[in-house]
């Protein structure tokens, strides 16, 4: 399909985009990267936080970028002294009525907020007033949610809605007393959420955060590990958070081939089980009935025993495998490469059919 | 145009799930063949309620009006497949009054929706274990086949057959060979050439007869024959068909060695136990459920000091036959090496990319579909089926049908592991129609004794019409309720597959 590319020029620099872009995704194509709270490439366009205005020549008004379509010849300032300026005064409002307690907050190092008022030099608010004392919802093992940190950009809204089809999630009430939350305003566990933690994925800042890591780690002393979901077959992909050696969640990755950022309960909150106190550590053998914890040379000279000499006595068809459905290929690889090499039987078999 | 048969995709799949109801929602047709109330229904143009274990018949219904009404694909069923008028003659007797009768799916809708599916040229069918958890599993496959075949929706970007594949690595795990009949890549174990290839390959001497399937594992262990088994990371007493059988036949044995995360209730019958590391502490890879290869990667050090693929290599070392590897990645290109559809997937491109299978060489981009312009076989084959009821029916003494599958909150018998997860979804909730409920004196949260002729099963129930009337549903995640109990001992005489989906059963409020 042929695309009609659009000329245009953003600060100073002739570009060309798509016909129908907007200019927040002309200017990314150019490299150019626009402040944006409420704007999210994979849900719909919102328009709402107005942290993306820019100034285009004959406009008297300072557009959204993400909503606004570019056209040829448009001439746009995306840092212009007027721009910045009304950048700040959205940012000050903001943090009007948003708690500013990033010293202990969890999501510093991965919030919007904190990282545009660090960009713009927002340090505090000249607006005093009201502000909400929310209580936090801590209704369930997986999600923490403190609206008090919320800016009312409804990425949550739209992800329970467009990646999930929950529609668990809207707006309630008008002006200062809107809120982004369940029908009836109930804690999640009350809700119909699945917990798929779609909107903790697309949170731009602390108003939603994964409990297992609370206080466990800042983004920024975080080592995210890329791999592949174990449960079921549908192959996601997110990254394991480890701090200090240690899972301490599970991350959406933007990247992941099959899912995106999309997870469900078990991939994003299911991985605690590696962590269960009753992992086996050491091999067992069974003695008068009862197990009892052995070396491994022990438990693999027994094994070595006892297979060797039921393959003697029986042949090699009195051995039979289960491989696993859950383990690795190469794991899957070796176990039916020695069934069929050294024990000389083609009886290896998984759970594909059962 | 989506047609899922038999697959909740929102619990079972739920990211699949999750972008089938995007595309219902962005205008594509979707049409469920379920006999539960699964949460697709909400999203879609149609839905089939069809009786548990009446796929054949539904399916064959659909043929009859598509052929009756001259909607078949004339050109792809001229050039591309075989055996049409066998086809053509037993689906000949399904009219839509009889199916109607059969599967309690009316004939407006019969009519419909096999117009809506003939006629529209993106077509796909998903199916899942509803499908294949019968006596006639396999039938239900081939007459799903049927159906694609006879309206030329295969081969083609956005139509086709796919079979959702259910565990994370099911999909590699047959790709490996970790099945009784075929090497690597389904090389074939009774073809000489083949077995050649691998004892140069491997040393020793393999046999060219095929080995036993689980099922028949299982009962040749009952009858001393097999005396031995290693079992890697599955738990076959908790999610295999009719446990007490599984249970007497492990008893039996004289020696198992079971590879595990915990003890397991399989593994309680080890005379060794080899403890596991999970997938946040291994390298290697997993194939999902479209073919694709993606990287696992270590995240933190074993928790039982070693790897997998580090113990099998010690343990089988140990024994006789010496395996060195330095890594997952060797491993791998061993496999790659001797296996002509994976010979261009490595550890280097996964790096940076997924592939989906087959790919024969390094600069290959892989192949996301299947079928096209040919089939393996070359032409495609009708195989039609005459109706196959269950194995077992509902009767005077065993009167509910029992049928089980998954929640969305558990996969398997690993999730009840998470303290999260099992700290909300922490006990079998069996559904109970409202009508059955009330004659039963039961209501959401009832203790109920759930006996079938092999065995029995305490759990609660919840009351709701998501289950017809009659039918009783049950998931096998939790061991404090073995559904697994109760099921079947029907198997599809193919695969070995157990009835899970069907099976009699009485209910006692308790």
């Amino acid at each position: 399909m042929e695309v009609n590319l659009v000329k245009l020029n953003i600060n100073g620099k002739e570009v060309e985009a798509p016909q129908g872009s907007t200019i927040l995704q002309a200017a990314e194509l150019a490299g150019i990267e626009i402040p944006r709270l409420c704007y999210d490439p994979e849900l719909s366009k919102m328009g709402s936080c107005r942290l993306c205005v820019v100034e285009v020549k004959g406009n008297r008004l300072l557009p959204a970028s993400c909503v606004t379509p570019i056209s040829p010849g448009m001439e746009v300032q995306t840092e212009s002294p007027a721009v910045v300026e009304a950048r700040k005064t959205i940012l000050e409002l903001l943090i009007a009525n948003h708690p500013l307690d990033c010293l202990t907050c969890d999501k510093l190092g991965d919030c919007k907020l904190a990282d545009y008022c660090y960009e713009y030099g927002v340090k505090e608010s000249p607006y005093v007033g009201e502000k909400h004392n929310y209580a936090i919802d801590n209704s369930n093992p997986f999600i923490i949610r403190d609206l008090n940190k919320c800016i009312l950009c409804g990425a949550c809204v739209r992800a329970c809605e467009e990646m999930t089809g929950q529609d668990n999630l809207s707006y309630l009430h008008r002006g200062f007393h809107r809120k982004a939350t369940t029908a009836a305003d109930v804690p999640y566990i009350e809700s119909d959420c699945v917990f798929c933690g779609q909107c903790v994925a697309v949170c731009p800042t602390g108003a939603l955060t994964e409990k297992t890591m609370a206080g466990k780690a800042r983004r920024f002393n975080i080592d995210r590990v890329q791999t592949t979901c174990p449960f079921c077959g549908t192959g996601c992909n997110f990254d394991l958070a480890v701090k200090d050696g240690k899972v301490i969640g599970v991350l959406s990755n933007p990247e992941a081939p099959v899912n995106g950022r999309s997870l469900c309960v078990k991939g994003r909150f299911g991985w605690d089980f590696i962590y269960n106190e009753k992992r086996l550590t050491q091999p067992l053998i069974k003695k008068n009935g009862q197990f009892v914890e052995a070396s491994w040379d022990e438990a693999f000279d027994l094994i070595a025993l006892r297979f060797n000499e039921i393959k003697e006595k029986y042949g090699p068809d009195s051995f039979a495998a289960l491989s696993s459905a859950r383990c690795t290929n190469e794991e899957n690889y070796l176990v039916q490469k020695f069934t069929r090499a050294y024990m000389g039987t083609n009886n290896v078999d998984h759970c594909a059919r059962t | 145009m989506m047609l899922l048969i038999g697959t909740n995709a929102t619990e079972a799949h739920p990211i699949i799930g999750y972008k089938m109801r995007q595309a219902a929602r962005r205008g594509a047709k979707m049409v469920v063949c379920d006999p539960r109330h699964i949460d697709l229904v909400d999203e879609a143009d149609y839905w089939l309620r069809q009786k548990p274990g009446t796929d054949i018949p539904l399916l064959n219904g659909l043929m009859h009006i598509i052929i009756k009404e001259g909607l078949e694909d004339k050109k792809f069923i001229a050039e591309r497949t075989e055996n049409y008028e066998e086809l053509k003659e037993i689906v000949a007797s399904y009219t839509p009054e009889r199916v109607a009768e059969l599967t309690g799916v009316s004939a407006d809708d019969l009519y419909a929706v096999a117009r809506l599916y003939a006629t529209t040229d993106k077509a796909m069918i998903f199916y899942t274990l509803g499908i294949t958890e019968h006596i006639c599993g396999t039938r239900n496959v081939m007459s799903i086949a049927n159906l694609a075949m006879l309206t030329g929706h295969l081969g083609r970007p956005g139509t086709g057959v796919c079979p959702m594949r259910g565990q994370n690595n099911v999909q590699g795990a047959c790709d490996m060979g970790a099945l009784p009949n075929v090497y690597p890549g389904y090389q074939s174990v009774t073809v000489e050439a083949n077995q050649e290839k691998f004892e140069k390959a491997w040393g020793g001497k393999i046999p060219a007869k095929v080995g036993l399937k689980i099922p028949e594992m299982f009962e040749a262990a009952h009858e001393g024959k097999v005396k031995s088994m290693y079992i890697l990371g599955e738990n076959p007493v908790l999610t295999d068909p009719d446990t007490n059988h599984i249970r007497a036949a492990l008893s039996n044995l004289d020696f198992l060695v079971v590879q595990e995360l915990f003890l397991t209730e399989t593994a309680e019958y080890a005379d060794v136990v080899l403890p596991a590391a999970s997938f946040a502490e291994c390298n290697g890879t997993f194939t999902n459920t479209e073919r694709r290869v993606q990287r696992v990667r270590k995240a933190i050090e074993p928790i039982p000091g070693q790897a997998n693929w580090e113990t099998i290599c010690q343990m089988v070392t140990r024994m006789g036959y010496p395996m060195n590897y330095e890594s997952p990645r060797e491993i791998w290109a061993e496999m790659a090496s001797l296996t002509p559809s994976m010979k261009g997937i490595n550890y280097g491109r996964l790096e940076n990319e997924s592939l989906q299978w087959p790919c024969p060489s390094t600069d290959h981009p892989g192949t996301p579909f299947l079928h096209a312009g040919k089939f393996t076989r070359g032409l495609g084959l009708f195989q039609p089926s005459e109706h196959i009821p269950p194995g077992e029916m509902p009767d005077e003494e065993y009167p509910f049908l029992l049928s089980t599958g998954r929640i969305l909150y558990h996969y398997n018998v690993t999730t009840p592991y998470s303290k999260g997860i099992s700290s909300i979804w922490d006990k079998e909730m069996a559904e109970v129609n409202p009508l059955d409920a009330e004659k039963l004196g039961l209501v959401t949260g009832s203790q109920v004794k759930v006996s079938s002729r092999r065995g029995e099963a305490i759990t609660a129930v919840k009351v709701t019409d998501r289950v017809l009337p009659g039918v009783i549903w049950m998931s096998f995640h939790y061991t404090a309720t073995p559904t697994n109990a109760l099921t079947s001992h029907h198997l599809d005489p193919i695969t070995g597959t157990g009835e899970y989906k069907v099976a009699a059963v009485k209910i006692e409020k308790i």
